[in-house]
């Protein structure tokens, strides 16, 4: 995983609450049993006006001009603003593949879906919560302002608007530290095998029937 | 003191380490594999030159892509027309091979949704930690387990760890009090759940379903139940341990035997929540106020009884709501105020890790009997969540009562409840679903999805149109037939 540094980056306004991973990477995407180049795909449904297939040149494909991620003043958008319960549906990590592929580097809104929030870290992308008239008045802002940009500071957690105010957030020390050191989850586990295989035994001993013999 | 949730005993049972910042290292017991969600982590293990942890502690098979018609699954992988998903289902095998996991296959009589073919095998056990890559993990909290969704980085995580990382999360009891109606299912009841404590309801919480309504519930109504914890925003749903989930554990191929059956039934009967425990939230529901639900929008909370009708946005509480409202009934092709049994129908799937049981067929079936479907309705379709339930269905001459009114009778796996596979749902079209998720092209592209109980949905099979199933002639319809 790459480092989380900060960056200032412009934002795009996904103005619709509930934003399901189904919206964000359809199903037929999933096939892959890659982890990359989902990006072409994210929003798919609402990006382009015919029918998404896997393995399909995206760039012959009719755009939806009233999609937010089409208009140019949101082209190089990294960070993305959105509303409560985003992410909410399935367990696909795809979701995050595909934003982190499209190039954002971090999500605001209100609240999040629990897994989404999970594989979103484990990829590397922020997840920044805000109050609800926070999330509310950065909406109006990002439309009164051509190429308004966003000051992501993860370190300090804090956003800085264009105007200098500064939007303080939460976040988990652990998450924040895999994010700014680029860790591997799995390696940070197995720092404690020796716990987990004491805990094994033990838990072997007392519930015997939890360890199936295989035939 | 005061004493333990259900979820409290559970987390305790696995906690292997717990560090300062709140997270914990817990021990997992099962994990379940499929197609979709597992290749990138096979992947990620093999370029770290990873092992599995614990072979014995994993089980696999494919449901997703899996086609559910006869003549494709006598072909066994090569049935799968599709290239894309052809590569999924053969590199679940290659997987399972190189790695030395138990798979079920595509032709395995045991093959099925991961959700149904677990608990079936008992291979989902009371007091288990089992995760999966799907988000409807949360159905094997119905035996008193603690079963998480997970993504595929954690899928990779638990392979090569047997651990998952994780933080306590917040107890919320969800009771639902009194005695059901006649033709009131467990699908109901959890819609009706969703219904009042919305979407992001339970975010941050584990649920534990609970109340004499849920009790009376068998194994397979409270599946249902837990099976829809992800649609009211909880990752995890339990419902306590008791002689219900005792009898159905028992003689399952996974199940302990002889004196290890007695140790643990001792054990087991301690997964329940005390009775000083506390909840951070606790939410009633009377049994009695439960109606048959029918979803009208493109979110599972969209959801209403069928005696009402399609809200009004203007009506709707705030802004937000108003929009999404709006949005959903554009989505869906209805008017504000329409009355829910005037809804028609063109679809009807009765499947999935929600409604694919015995007994959910069984509710079906009662209804069909003797019927015939309607002339408007396209196609009807019946997908067993498992080999063994299909069998077990022939065996009943469910099948029988199924192609005689007309609907089509298929083999197991995920089908159209998110259309991976050929069975999808063209734009515009209405579909009675039993699955769990009525989201903007879910069941295909443009598809208008509405979500209801086995028996509501073999009902407007034949009705051409929601009905409430209370409504029939000779209405024992709905009651669960002993085995
Ligand atoms: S039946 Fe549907 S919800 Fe259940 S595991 Fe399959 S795709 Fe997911």
């Amino acid at each position: 995983m790459k480092k989380f540094e900060r960056f200032e980056g412009v934002v795009a306004p996904l103005d619709r609450a509930n934003v399901d991973t189904d919206l964000i990477i359809p199903k037929q995407f999933l096939k892959s049993i890659k982890r990359t180049g989902f990006g072409v795909n994210l929003f798919d449904e609402l990006r382009y006006l015919d029918e998404g297939q896997p393995d399909q040149d995206c760039s012959q494909r009719p755009l939806n001009p009233d999609f937010v991620l089409n208009q140019p003043r949101y082209e190089n958008a990294e960070v993305l603003l959105a509303r409560r319960n985003f992410g909410c549906g399935s367990s696909r990590e795809h979701a995050p593949w595909a934003l982190e592929d499209f190039g954002f580097k971090a999500i605001i809104a209100p609240s999040f879906a629990d897994i989404f929030y999970n594989n979103a870290f484990k990829n590397g992308l922020l997840l920044i919560t805000l109050e609800e008239d926070e999330v509310e008045r950065l909406f109006q802002e990002v439309e009164e302002r051509e190429g308004y940009a966003l000051d992501v500071d993860l370190e300090n957690q804090r956003i800085v608007t264009p105007r200098g105010e500064i939007l303080e957030f939460q976040v988990d020390d652990f998450r924040k530290q895999c994010l700014l050191e680029g860790l591997d989850d799995i390696g940070i586990t197995l720092k404690d095998e020796d716990a987990i295989r004491a805990f094994e035994e033990k838990h072997r001993q007392r519930r015997p029937w939890l360890f199936r013999q295989t035939a | 003191m005061s004493g333990q949730t259900l979820y409290d005993k559970l987390w305790e049972q696995h906690l292997v380490t717990q560090r300062d910042d709140g997270t914990a290292l817990i021990y997992i017991d099962r994990q379940l594999l499929h197609e979709v969600t597992s290749p990138q982590a096979f992947e990620g293990l093999r370029l770290a030159k990873r092992k599995p942890w614990r072979l014995d502690a994993n089980l696999a098979t494919p449901d997703h892509n899996v086609p559910t018609t006869v003549k494709e699954r006598a072909e066994g992988n090569s049935g799968i027309k599709d290239p894309v998903s052809l590569i999924q289902v053969q590199t679940l095998d290659d997987n399972c091979v190189e790695y030395g996991i138990e798979e079920f296959k595509i032709n395995d009589p045991r093959q099925g949704i991961v959700h149904v073919v677990g608990p079936e095998q008992g291979a989902t056990l009371p007091g288990m930690t089992v995760v999966c890559g799907d988000s409807h993990t949360a159905t094997h909290g119905a035996f008193g387990a603690l079963a998480h969704g997970i993504g595929t980085s954690e899928v990779e995580h638990v392979m090569a760890t047997q651990c998952l990382l994780a933080q306590k999360m917040k107890n919320m009891q969800v009771r639902v009090e009194g005695e059901l109606g006649l033709g009131v299912t467990a699908k109901d009841v959890v819609l009706a759940i969703i219904g009042k404590i919305g979407t992001a309801g339970g975010t941050g919480y584990a649920i534990e379903f609970a109340g004499s309504a849920i009790e009376s519930l068998s194994m397979e109504g409270r599946m249902t139940v837990c099976n829809m914890a992800i649609e009211a925003g909880a990752r995890v749903g339990m419902i306590a341990v008791d002689d219900t989930t005792i009898d159905y554990i028992g003689n399952r191929p996974f199940a302990p035997t002889a004196e290890q059956w007695e140790a643990a039934v001792a054990d087991w009967r301690n997964l329940v929540s005390d009775p000083d425990a506390t909840f951070d939230k606790v939410v009633t529901l009377k049994a009695e106020d439960i109606e048959p639900q029918v979803s009208w929008g493109t979110s599972p909370e969209m959801v209403t009884g069928i005696s009402g009708q399609v809200p009004d946005p203007k009506a709707a509480p705030d802004d937000t709501v108003q929009r999404s409202h709006t949005r959903a009934l554009e989505y869906m092709g209805l008017q504000p105020n329409q009355k829910i049994t005037d809804i028609k129908l063109d679809k009807i799937f009765i499947g999935s890790c929600t409604n694919s049981r015995i007994e959910d067929l069984r509710e079906a079936a009662k209804v069909a009997k003797g019927k015939k479907v309607a002339d408007s309705i396209m196609l009807a379709m019946v997908v067993p969540g498992s080999g063994l339930v299909k069998r077990q269905a022939e065996e009943e001459g469910l099948d029988k009562i199924f192609i005689e009114a007309g609907f089509e009778w298929r083999e197991p796996g995920c089908s159209m409840c998110l259309a991976m596979n050929a069975d999808k749902l063209g734009a515009g079209e209405h579909c009675a679903s039993t699955s769990n998720r009525n989201f903007e092209g879910r069941q295909g592209y443009g598809g208008r999805t509405h979500l209801v109980s086995p028996a509501m949905a073999a009902a407007a099979a034949i009705a051409g149109h929601f009905v409430d199933v209370r409504s029939l002639p000779a209405n024992d319809a709905t009651h669960a037939q002993e085995a």
